[in-house]
């Protein structure tokens, strides 16, 4: 809570994400622009995915008739094509798009309900709190992949389209992510709830919904950030396991990975490596630039493990925001950046 | 009040979820800390129990997910009136949690087998793969974490940090796809998929009293083919599921390697010529042991989840190969029994490594 009594600085400086570039250096600063690079390149291949992909993602034949199965790579399919006679290449480039959205549904869902929960939670306390503090610790604990799966089936029993199956499965992640934000803004609020301000606040009358709202909920935000970038990772990889394991999105619905690369299984033991490899490396390769972002950003907040910073720009309030999805751990040391696998 | 680890999940400088034990022992000691504990295993696995039920009938009853439009109405609804399932939800939701608390789970629709059973036959080969996971994990994680911290900050840490990320960024199945290409075809050094080959495995069914896991079966036939088909086929699933893990173990000891070199102690040494390298073996590293072994709970779960992609990658024939197949025959008697043992796993294992945590260190009990 420092931002009140510390000087402004200039607007560059507080971007977000362009003051942790500023911040911090070497090694740091060569993780954290790999990270947003590949971000940035993931994100604009999937929005512009319409001009890149020579074909369309459940299209089986071109001007020359059909593709066929599992023909190596050539001029015309870049990377080859799979086992169901689909283009390699452009199903890679048509699954970042819906990695993307599935990612922007999950997350928004999970942040949406999980702070209010955790708010309402926190805040109001009593048995309601209680309870909820239980569930969201059961859940937290169990495989998250397999509650993913379950909802999944409850929520899909056979749907096919390409909204009905993104939703199916940013639903199915969205049940995984909400006790984490749940757990991350209810300790929050539990602390701010005892700050000064929110009691001179309660005693000038201000309603209750007013309180938190405007007083606990801007303050118990900063930390989501974190929070956000290390999830869309883990969306990424829940998925494709989703897809992976046949709960997923249809093909002719949507471009999805982790089906790609159930049918390379079967592939593989013939020697034919592209079916699998580029979905493969899309992943690898997606998740590892969000991760290199969210891991610096969570170095960077964290005292103990930034490297001396650039001099001109002040750690200021980001000082102690080191946060991971499940709560830091209170141990000799401090733990960071074990939350990476928490699936 | 948190079930998964009192001391873990507590973010410093607040104050959340005091336990029962903060707010009225007021010290109560290594017993009471230890009974809590346990007694809170109870609502982790009840809350999951109920929550799986649930879910699983807004779809409907089993009878029809698993044999609709199999059979003919009439006889569908023959077989759903025989198993009860046109009873209210709630009534059979208590004869359910009876059940589950008698250690009873039913029978599969899709093969007919007690549900008991089937977590028996395949319950063996999922804590096998599990166990040499493990294994794999703490031979990459803690010393190339030890390295790692080492090297703090110089180009050593640099590439440790980023293998670790892309440990964590390949998915079990694609690190496992990637490894078949190299190792089973085009080296031909390792089986593609299996737990061992046809002929072990049909010595190995022979086996009386077969324990399932089959590196102990293979022991007991004497036969040092097995042994060694066995420890084969393992090697490729491991090492999937074990650099997962493994990336997560060395990130962690890094830090807390760092974070223990700070110390006044570790100082102290530095200052009477203690190198460098001998700190960070001796001096530091014990320390930094400590919070691994809080996580290696959460890191169970974490193998549970992966054990379902790794045995479904390699045609492993363990607890998550088979609850995909049921899964996939939307057999959800089967998948409630399996999902309600994952449930007591998670949840024990978690009492069991708070426990071993505030043996070790004082400083966690409330």
């Amino acid at each position: 809570m420092t931002a009140a009594t510390a000087p402004r600085r200039r607007l560059v400086d507080r971007l977000p994400v362009v003051h942790q570039v500023r911040q911090s250096v070497g090694l740091q600063r060569f993780m954290l622009v790999v990270g947003l690079v590949l971000t940035g390149v993931f994100v604009l291949v999937a929005i512009s995915a319409p001009l890149l992909a020579p074909y369309g993602y459940n299209q089986l034949r071109g001007e020359a008739g059909a593709f066929g199965s599992r023909q190596p790579p050539s001029a015309e399919h870049l990377w080859g094509t799979t086992v169901g006679g689909f283009d390699v290449f452009s199903r890679v480039i048509w699954g970042t798009q819906t990695a993307l959205l599935v990612i922007i549904v999950a997350v928004v869902l999970s942040i949406f309900i999980g702070v209010l929960l955790g708010l309402v939670s926190g805040y109001l306390g009593g048995w309601v709190d209680r309870v909820l503090v239980v569930v969201a610790d059961a859940v937290y604990a169990f495989p998250s992949l397999l509650l993913a799966i379950v909802v999944a089936i409850v929520i899909s029993g056979g749907q096919s389209s390409l909204l009905g199956g993104v939703m199916a499965a940013a639903i199915s992640i969205t049940v995984v992510f909400i006790p984490q934000y749940f757990r991350v803004i209810r300790a929050e609020t539990v602390r701010i709830k005892a700050e000064a301000f929110v009691e001179s606040a309660r005693v000038i009358g201000a309603p209750t919904t007013r309180i938190m709202f405007r007083h606990v909920l801007r303050n118990a935000t900063r930390t989501l950030p974190l929070i956000f970038t290390l999830n869309s990772s883990e969306a990424i990889l829940t998925l494709a396991g989703l897809g992976f394991l046949g709960f997923g999105i249809e093909p002719t619905a949507a471009a999805e990975w982790g089906y790609d690369l159930n049918k390379a299984i079967a592939d593989v033991t013939s020697g034919i490596w592209w079916t699998g490899l580029f979905p493969g490396l899309a992943i690898v390769f997606a998740v590892l630039g969000i991760t290199l972002v969210g891991e610096s950003l969570n170095d960077l907040a964290d005292p103990r493990l930034r490297q001396r910073r650039a001099a001109a720009v002040g750690a200021g309030d980001v000082a102690e925001t080191s946060v991971v999805p499940g709560g830091v751990l209170d141990a000799p040391g401090g733990i960071d950046g074990l939350e990476g696998g928490a699936r | 009040m948190t079930t998964t680890g009192v001391p873990v999940e507590t973010p410093p400088g607040t104050a959340p979820a005091a336990p029962a034990a903060k707010t009225r022992g007021g010290g109560g000691g290594l017993g009471r800390y230890i009974l809590i504990r346990f007694l809170l295993i109870f609502p982790t696995v009840f809350i999951l129990v109920t929550l799986v039920f649930l879910l699983m009938r807004t779809t409907g009853d089993p009878i029809t997910a698993a044999l609709g439009g199999r059979l003919p109405p009439d006889q569908l609804a023959e077989r759903i009136r025989e198993a009860g399932y046109d009873r209210p939800l709630l009534v059979q939701y208590l004869e359910y949690l009876g059940q589950v608390f008698t250690g009873n789970f039913g029978t599969t629709i899709s093969d007919n087998r007690p549900v008991i059973e089937v977590l028996f036959t395949y319950g063996g080969a999922t804590l096998e793969l599990a166990f040499y996971s493990l294994i794999v994990a703490f031979l990459v994680g803690i010393p190339l974490g030890m390295v790692a911290a080492y090297f703090r900050d110089r180009w050593g840490d640099a590439v440790l940090r980023i293998f670790a990320i892309f440990c964590y960024a390949t998915p079990v199945f694609f690190a496992g796809l990637l490894l078949k290409l190299i190792f089973s075809v085009q080296l031909g050094w390792l089986p593609v998929a299996g737990r061992a080959s046809t002929r072990s495995e049909l010595d190995l069914t022979l086996l009386d009293n077969a324990t399932g896991i089959y590196l102990i079966d293979a022991i007991r036939t004497g036969n040092s083919d097995i042994i060694q088909d066995v420890l084969l086929h393992a090697v490729l699933p491991a090492i999937a599921l074990g650099l997962l893990t493994g990336g997560i173990f060395l990130r962690l000891v890094r830090t807390n390697v760092i974070g223990t070199l700070g110390r006044d102690y570790v100082d102290a040494a530095r200052s009477r010529g203690v190198s460098e390298f001998r700190l960070v073996r001796k001096h530091a590293y014990k320390p930094a042991l400590i919070p691994i072994i809080t996580v290696i709970g959460l890191q169970i779960a974490m193998l549970l989840g992966g054990a379902v992609l790794t045995e479904t990658t390699f045609e492993w024939k363990g607890l998550g190969f088979q609850l995909v197949e049921y899964l996939q025959a939307r057999d959800f008697v089967a998948v409630q029994g399996i999902v309600a043992l994952l449930a007591v796993i998670v949840a024990v294992t978690n009492f069991l490594v708070d426990i071993i945590a505030a043996l070790i260190d004082p400083r966690v009990r409330y």
